[in-house]
């Protein structure tokens, strides 16, 4: 493998570069007094649900100190849940509790914890431990996503999730995220996870990329990746596809998480999406934002911007 | 539209910065190239002091006549109200300021323009002055001085060498008592300058200065001079060096530096800036009275110019930041971090700036790992990481002092509450990134203020953006260019490497 492509070469096979990003789609796109919209959880929860789109049922939230006391007493009745920051980022500070055990609860790890190990927990997410910027945060509590058997087999403890670009309301390209034991069970590229290239229109994937190198099967679990099909895909490209209209965001990157039994979900939204979804495809974005970028009047139904794009042969 | 109104307006950036800068060169005769000219110095004189209440005034300062290896060829005062006159004699020349009353603080200027000039560095022949304040010594303080006199004698065998002996004696431990009793209350070079005086040695006192560029509030050195063999020999009052650095500017020979009737608490401060002035131009006295001139930094208080020599070697550093992480795509962390850290490296120069930053941080990361268990809130935890800066800071320069590297003062140039910031940001991501991401952002970081430095200190840089300010509007239009480029950074062509053609 040569150590560098060449200018040329990444400009022909189409490559979206940081700067172009960040220039031509992003500032060009994505109107700044939108982005709390995506960069507050909860915001993009509420949101979400006045749009009629499916996200992890919220349960409750907190955000004054004094409540936290009133934990226990919030938590009765709930036997599986999540707790995690509105603001936080990596996947930074998600508490995820599968069942109960007599007083005690139990992490996705088997750690069995007391309710005062959650009161704490709940106590650094309000005082902004995991917000990026150090703010006041406020926690969520909600219901706990139980990954979909099809692709339970290619995570290492992380439910895996689905990264879809859409741009002017168009999904233009995927990748599935498989968290890995080096991921520490998280879906973020750059702490290990594998990214897995997923086409457009059969929902079908090839490979996948580690750390920089293709791989073809998954590294903790052995199976095959050639062997991703996703269900349902034309239902995640719809839900992916809405987001546009509810946020408004021109360029946005939506998460999506398959849960067993309530099917596609949103869980969350990005303005500033990044570009090794173009490695795991093994393909450009800007070919296909060229195109859409050609369209005048966008579509407003986004069951027919899904079918425009199925439709064409340069997906 | 707006694509044309932007070239628009960075042409016209370009044309405006190429066009003044043109006419300027014209008109003041400042060549573009450093090399071209001879570096001057700009040296001036601060007095301040408190009147005393209905009292005439009248200040004497003490002004270099002939400073050996430099030539002094413009000298002007400035100070609103007073009468001023210059008084010299065969041996000294001083600057009298006078006034009938003056209330609050006052503050008066003198400015002298001087040039290095090739020669022998010490051996002009000024007559000798015997201007020494005598001492009147107590019986013990007279057996303390006889017992290093003596000491003395016994391992010199002329004037020079009792000069060098007698200075040694003083830093040395054998004759500790002694020399601890006589500098009780007194100055060193006031004592040995005495001893030397009464031993029958024609010596003096004299103060000199260390030229540094763009520096403020300096203060003379003091220097014990001899005259042996029909010239005068300079010593150094602590070490005994004998030779005279280049840099050093006598100011003053023998006397007083500054005496004042009427007032209180006078204190002399020195500032410096060095120029680069056309060789055709050198001879001259002073630039002309131009539009240029007075548009020119030059015409601004010698202290205000040294802060604008360093703030318009800003631009230059935030353009190489700006094509560094634009073009390249290397991280650093902190956008203009690294142009800071470029700044402190100027003062510190590089190896050493280099070695008190990683330490820093790297101590700083440390404390910083403890405090994350602590769970405070960003703003005290901040706050606490700027103490533990200024501590770590402060160390340094104590350590440094001790074991004889001469940091100290210059450790304490670094921005302290950026350092801080780094520290934060980096120990944010040590935890949620990693160590590798520290280490990535951090030698890019580096690196970056390394480039900056580099750029910064060289001589055309800093030429170019002091004497001519309007070429940074050009560094203005390649900055907003790169606003707008949306081409690859050289990190991408890495990334993307594997990259096949269909």
């Amino acid at each position: 493998m040569p150590l560098f492509a060449s200018f040329k070469k990444l400009k022909t096979l189409g490559i979206l570069g940081m700067n172009a990003r960040n220039v031509n789609y992003i500032s060009k796109y994505n109107e700044r007094k939108f982005y709390p919209l995506v960069d507050d959880k909860l915001k993009t929860k509420l949101l979400a649900q006045k749009a009629g789109i499916n996200t992890p049922k919220l349960f409750f939230t907190l955000s004054q100190q004094h409540d936290v006391a009133k934990l226990q007493e919030r938590l009765a009745g709930l036997d599986a849940f999540v707790l995690k920051p509105s603001r936080g980022s990596g996947g930074k500070g998600i508490l995820v509790i599968v069942k109960r055990e007599g007083e005690k609860f139990v992490k996705s790890n088997g750690e069995l914890l007391g309710i005062e190990v959650l009161t704490r927990h709940v106590t650094n997410i309000l005082a902004g431990l995991y917000s990026l910027s150090g703010r006041q945060d406020i926690a969520i509590c909600e219901d706990l996503i139980i990954a979909d058997p099809l692709l339970k087999n290619y995570s290492y403890e992380g439910v895996p999730d689905i990264r879809i670009i859409v741009f002017r309301g168009y999904p233009v390209m995927a990748m599935l995220r498989l968290a890995t034991k080096r991921s520490d069970g998280k879906a973020n590229l750059h702490q290990g996870a594998v990214g897995v290239g997923i086409d457009l229109k059969s929902a079908k994937a090839s490979h996948g990329v580690m750390e920089q190198n293709e791989v073809f099967t998954h590294p903790d679990t052995n199976n095959r990746l050639s062997d991703i099909e996703i269900v349902n895909w034309r239902e995640l490209l719809e839900l992916a596809s809405k987001c546009y209209d509810m946020t408004k965001l021109g360029y946005l990157g939506a998460d999506i998480v398959i849960d067993k039994n309530r099917g596609p979900m949103l869980l969350e939204l990005n303005a500033r999406p990044g570009l090794s979804i173009q490695v795991a495809n093994k393909k450009g974005l800007l070919p296909r934002l060229q195109e859409i970028e050609k369209i005048e009047e966008i579509e407003s139904d986004p069951k027919k911007r899904v079918a425009f794009v199925l439709g064409r042969e340069w997906f | 539209m707006i694509k044309y109104t932007f070239y628009f307006l960075v042409a016209t950036l370009v044309a405006l910065g190429s066009f003044v800068a043109y006419e300027r060169q014209l008109h003041t005769q400042i060549p573009f190239f450093a090399q071209q000219s001879k570096s001057v110095w700009f040296i001036e004189a601060k007095v301040e002091f408190k009147p005393k209440k209905n009292a005439p005034i009248l200040v004497t300062l003490n002004i270099p006549d002939k400073a050996p290896g430099y030539k002094i060829f413009f000298e002007q005062s400035s100070s609103a109200g007073y009468g001023f006159s210059v008084l010299e004699d065969a041996t000294q020349k001083k600057a009298q300021w006078s006034i009938r009353e003056a209330s609050s603080k006052q503050t008066l200027f003198y400015k002298i323009q001087v040039a290095k000039e090739q020669g022998d560095v010490v051996s002009d022949k000024v007559p000798y002055v015997d201007k020494s304040p005598q001492i009147v010594w107590t019986k013990s303080e007279e057996l303390a001085k006889q017992d290093i006199l003596q000491k003395a004698l016994a391992r010199s065998s002329n004037d020079e060498t009792l000069t060098r002996e007698l200075i040694k004696l003083f830093s040395s431990a054998s004759v500790q008592e002694s020399s601890s009793l006589l500098l009780t209350n007194k100055k060193r070079v006031d004592v040995i300058n005495a001893i030397l005086n009464e031993a029958g040695v024609k010596s003096r006192v004299s103060m000199g200065l260390k030229l540094e560029d763009a520096r403020r509030n300096q203060s003379l050195t003091p220097f014990i001079e001899i005259y042996h063999n029909d010239r005068w020999l300079l010593f150094d009052a602590k070490t005994a060096k004998q030779s005279m650095d280049e840099d050093l500017f006598l100011w003053q020979r023998g006397g007083s530096l500054v005496e004042l009737v009427g007032g209180l608490n006078a204190k002399v401060s020195f500032s410096m800036v060095r120029q680069n002035v056309p060789a055709l131009k050198f001879a001259m006295e002073r630039y002309e009275e131009s539009v240029f001139g007075l548009f020119s930094i030059n015409s601004l208080p010698i202290e205000e110019q040294s802060i604008f020599k360093m703030l318009l070697l800003l631009p230059t550093g935030a353009l190489i930041t700006v094509l560094m992480r634009l073009l390249v795509g290397i991280r650093t962390s902190g956008t203009f971090m690294p142009v800071l850290i470029a700044m402190a490296f100027l003062q510190t120069t590089l190896l050493p700036g280099l070695i008190t930053f990683i330490l820093i941080v790297a101590v700083g990361l440390m404390i910083r790992s403890y405090l994350s268990y602590l769970n405070l809130l960003l703003v005290s935890r901040i706050a606490t990481t700027i103490i533990i800066v200024i501590f770590i800071i402060t160390t340094a320069s104590v350590v440094g002092h001790n074991l004889g590297f001469n940091t100290g003062m210059t450790v304490a140039v670094f921005p302290i509450i950026i350092l801080a910031w780094t520290i934060e940001r980096m120990s944010i991501l040590w935890e949620e990134d990693g160590a590798k991401e520290v280490l990535i952002q951090g030698f890019g970081s580096l690196f970056v203020a390394t480039l900056a430095y580099l750029a910064m200190q060289s001589e055309t840089v800093g030429h170019l953006s002091f004497n001519f300010p309007e070429l940074n509007l050009i560094v203005l239009a390649i900055m907003m260019l790169m606003g707008r480029y949306t081409g690859y950074r050289l990190f991408e062509l890495y990334r993307f490497r594997e990259f096949k053609e269909n």
